[in-house]
C-alpha cells in the first residue's frame, strides 16, 4: 500500500468569497504505518481526509493509492467519522456486516469475518444490541470494526475520539493501538489533540491554517513493547514530552500569526 | 417594586413541581387519571346540558338517546354497511396515495434534481383545497366509488410527499458517506440507508394525513353516495334525527382513534430503534 498526496489544493466557493482550505499539501503513507495529522480548527484536516476518501474533489493536485488515482469513494479506503456513525436500525453485528453485504460477499464468509472483528473490538457479547443502547466509546468500536471488516488498504479516521470523555478516550487509544497491532492495518487519523497524536503515531504531519498547509513532519521514535505497540508508560518519558512541547508550540505560533494577520 | 418578589424567588431556585414538569414524564397514576378526565368531563357536561339545560332534545340529544339511535342503526344493519363503505374508500384512496408518495417523497428528498422537477408544482397544487376538486371529479369520474377514492388520493398525496421529502433531509450526511466508503453504490444508499431511515417518519406522516382522509370521505359522501357515514349524516339531517348524527360522529371519532392507535402500534413494532 502506498498513498501519495501531491500538491493538493482545495478551494471552497462561498457567498463571502473563496476559502482556501488546503494549499499544496504533500504527504505519503506506507503499508502498516500509523500516521496522525494534527492542526488547529479550520486548518483543513477534515477536508484533507474527505479528499483522500474521495468524498470531495480537489481543486488541483493528485491523490493516488498504489499508483491508481482516487476518483471517488471506494472500499479500499475505510472511514470512521466522529458522529452519526452507525445505522440505528441495525444491531451491532448487522452494522459490522453491512459493508460485506453491500459488496455481495457470501453469507458464510460474512459470518466468519463479523465474528472475527467483533472479537477484535471486544463486542461479541453486545452483538444483538441496538446502537441506541451503546455508550459513545462502544459506538466508535463498532464503527471501527465495520470499517475493518471490509479489509480496506487504509483506515481514515476524522477525530474519532473527539466526542468522548477523557477516560474513555484513553482506553480507546490503547484499544486502537491493539487493533492496529493485531490487524496490521494502515491508519491515517486526524486529531487536534497533540498528546493523542504523539502517543499513537509513528509519524505526524502538522497542518497550519489559512491556507491549510503541512508546516512540518515529525518522525516519532518512542519505545514499543514486545508486541510492537506502545503502552501508557511512554507518556512519562522525556522524549514524549519533548515531541508534545514542540508540536504544541508550532501550533501556537501559527495561531498567533493568524490572529495578527486577521487583526 | 414588583421586582422584589421576583428576586426572592430566584434566590431560592426553581420550585419543584409534578404537574408542570417540562419535557418530563408524570407519574403513571396521574397520567391515567388525567386521560380519563379528558373523556369523562366533556361527556358529563354534555349529559348535564342535555338533561337539565334549556336546549331542546331535537338539537341536543342526551347520551341515552344517542345510544338508542346507535342501537337502531346497528339493528337495521346501516351502521356496519356505512362504516365499511367509508372505511374502504379511505383505505383505497390512502393506499394509492402512499404508493405514489413514498417513492416520490424519498426521491425528492434524495435527489436535488428530482426535487427541482417536482417541488414547484407540488407546492402549488397542495394549496388547492382538495374539496374544491369534487365537482371536477364528478364530471370526470361520475358518482361511483372512483371520484371518492380520487378525492382522498388528491387530498393526501401532496402532504404525504412533502413530509417524507423533509424527513430525508435529516438523514445524516456521515451515514451516507460511510456507506460509500463501505463499498456502497448509489442505489444501495437509496434503498438500504435512506429508505429504512425514514420509515418512522413515513408512519408519522401517515398518522397525520389519515385525519385528512376521514374529513374528505365525508365531504365526498355528502355530495353523492349510496352508503357511507357521511351519507347517513345527511339523511339524518333531512329528518332532523340529531341523535343519529351524534351517533355517526362518535363512530367517526372512534374509528379514527383506532386507526391512529394501530399505526402507533405498527411504529412500536417496526421501529423499535427509533423509540427514544
Ligand atoms: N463545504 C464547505 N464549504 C465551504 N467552506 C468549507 C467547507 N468545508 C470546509 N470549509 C472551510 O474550509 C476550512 C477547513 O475546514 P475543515 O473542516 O477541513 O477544517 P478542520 O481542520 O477539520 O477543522 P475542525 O478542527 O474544526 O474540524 C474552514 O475554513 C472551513 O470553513
Ligand atoms: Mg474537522
Amino acid at each position: 500500500m502506498h498513498l501519495e498526496v501531491a500538491n493538493l489544493s482545495k478551494e471552497f466557493t462561498t457567498k463571502e468569497g473563496n476559502v482556501s482550505a488546503l494549499k499544496n499539501v504533500n504527504l505519503h503513507i506506507e503499508t502498516g504505518e500509523f500516521v496522525c495529522t494534527v492542526g488547529a480548527s479550520g486548518s483543513g484536516k477534515s477536508t484533507l481526509l474527505r479528499l483522500i476518501a474521495g468524498l470531495d474533489y480537489p481543486t488541483s493536485g493528485k491523490i493516488t493509492v498504489d499508483q491508481v488515482p482516487v476518483i471517488g469513494p471506494g472500499r479500499d479506503r475505510g472511514m470512521v467519522f466522529q458522529r452519526y456513525t452507525l445505522y440505528p436500525w441495525l444491531n451491532v453485528a448487522k452494522n459490522v456486516e453491512f459493508g460485506l453485504k453491500l459488496q455481495g460477499i457470501p453469507k458464510a464468509q460474512r459470518r466468519e469475518r463479523v465474528s472475527y472483528y467483533l472479537d477484535v473490538v471486544g463486542l461479541t457479547q453486545f452483538r444483538k444490541n441496538l446502537p441506541k443502547a451503546l455508550s459513545g466509546g462502544m459506538k466508535q468500536r463498532v464503527a471501527i470494526a465495520r470499517a475493518l471488516a471490509c479489509e480496506p488498504k487504509i483506515l481514515l479516521m476524522d477525530e474519532p475520539f473527539g466526542a468522548l470523555d477523557v477516560q474513555t478516550k484513553e482506553s480507546m487509544q490503547q484499544f486502537l493501538l491493539e487493533v492496529w497491532r493485531r490487524t496490521g492495518t494502515t491508519i491515517l487519523m486526524i486529531t487536534h489533540d497533540v498528546e493523542e497524536a504523539v502517543f499513537l503515531s509513528q509519524r505526524i504531519y502538522v497542518l497550519t491554517a489559512r491556507p491549510g498547509t503541512v508546516k512540518q513532519e515529525f518522525q516519532i521514535n518512542l519505545p514499543e513493547n514486545e508486541q510492537g505497540a506502545r503502552s501508557y508508560h511512554v507518556k512519562t518519558l522525556s522524549d514524549f514530552q519533548r515531541y508534545r512541547e514542540k508540536i504544541t508550540q508550532l501550533l501556537r505560533d501559527s495561531t498567533v500569526e493568524q490572529e495578527v494577520m486577521v487583526g | 417594586m414588583a421586582n422584589v418578589s421576583v428576586d426572592n424567588n430566584q434566590s431560592q431556585g426553581l420550585p419543584p413541581t409534578i404537574f408542570w414538569r417540562i419535557a418530563e414524564d408524570i407519574p403513571q397514576l396521574l397520567q391515567w387519571g388525567l386521560m380519563a378526565i379528558s373523556i369523562i368531563i366533556p361527556f358529563f357536561l354534555w349529559w348535564l346540558l342535555a338533561s337539565f339545560g334549556t336546549v331542546e332534545d331535537v338539537f341536543l340529544p342526551s347520551p341515552p338517546q344517542v345510544a338508542e339511535a346507535f342501537g337502531h342503526l346497528w339493528q337495521q344493519g346501516h351502521l356496519i354497511q356505512d362504516t365499511a363503505a367509508s372505511f374502504l374508500r379511505v383505505v383505497g384512496g390512502f393506499v394509492f396515495a402512499a404508493a405514489v408518495s413514498i417513492p416520490l417523497g424519498i426521491a425528492m428528498g434524495t435527489f436535488a434534481s428530482i426535487r427541482a422537477l417536482f417541488e414547484p408544482i407540488v407546492g402549488i397544487i397542495r394549496y388547492m383545497p382538495a374539496a374544491a376538486f369534487v365537482p371536477l371529479l364528478i364530471i370526470y369520474l361520475g358518482i361511483g366509488e372512483a371520484p371518492k377514492i380520487a378525492l382522498i388520493f388528491i387530498g393526501t398525496l401532496f402532504f404525504n410527499t412533502l413530509m417524507i421529502m423533509d424527513a430525508v433531509k435529516f438523514v445524516p450526511k456521515e451515514l451516507i458517506e460511510t456507506t460509500y466508503t463501505l463499498g456502497g453504490k448509489r442505489w444501495q444508499v437509496l434503498f438500504q440507508v435512506i429508505t429504512p431511515y425514514v420509515v418512522p417518519n413515513i408512519i408519522d406522516a401517515f398518522r397525520i394525513n389519515m385525519a385528512t382522509s376521514w374529513n374528505l370521505v365525508i365531504v365526498a359522501e355528502l355530495v353523492a353516495a349510496e352508503q357511507g357515514l357521511g351519507k347517513r349524516i345527511l339523511l339524518a339531517q333531512k329528518f332532523l334525527k340529531t341523535d343519529e348524527i351524534f351517533a355517526c360522529l362518535i363512530v367517526l371519532g372512534l374509528i379514527g382513534f383506532l386507526i391512529d392507535l394501530s399505526l402507533r402500534l405498527l411504529f412500536r413494532v417496526w421501529c423499535r430503534w427509533a423509540i427514544k
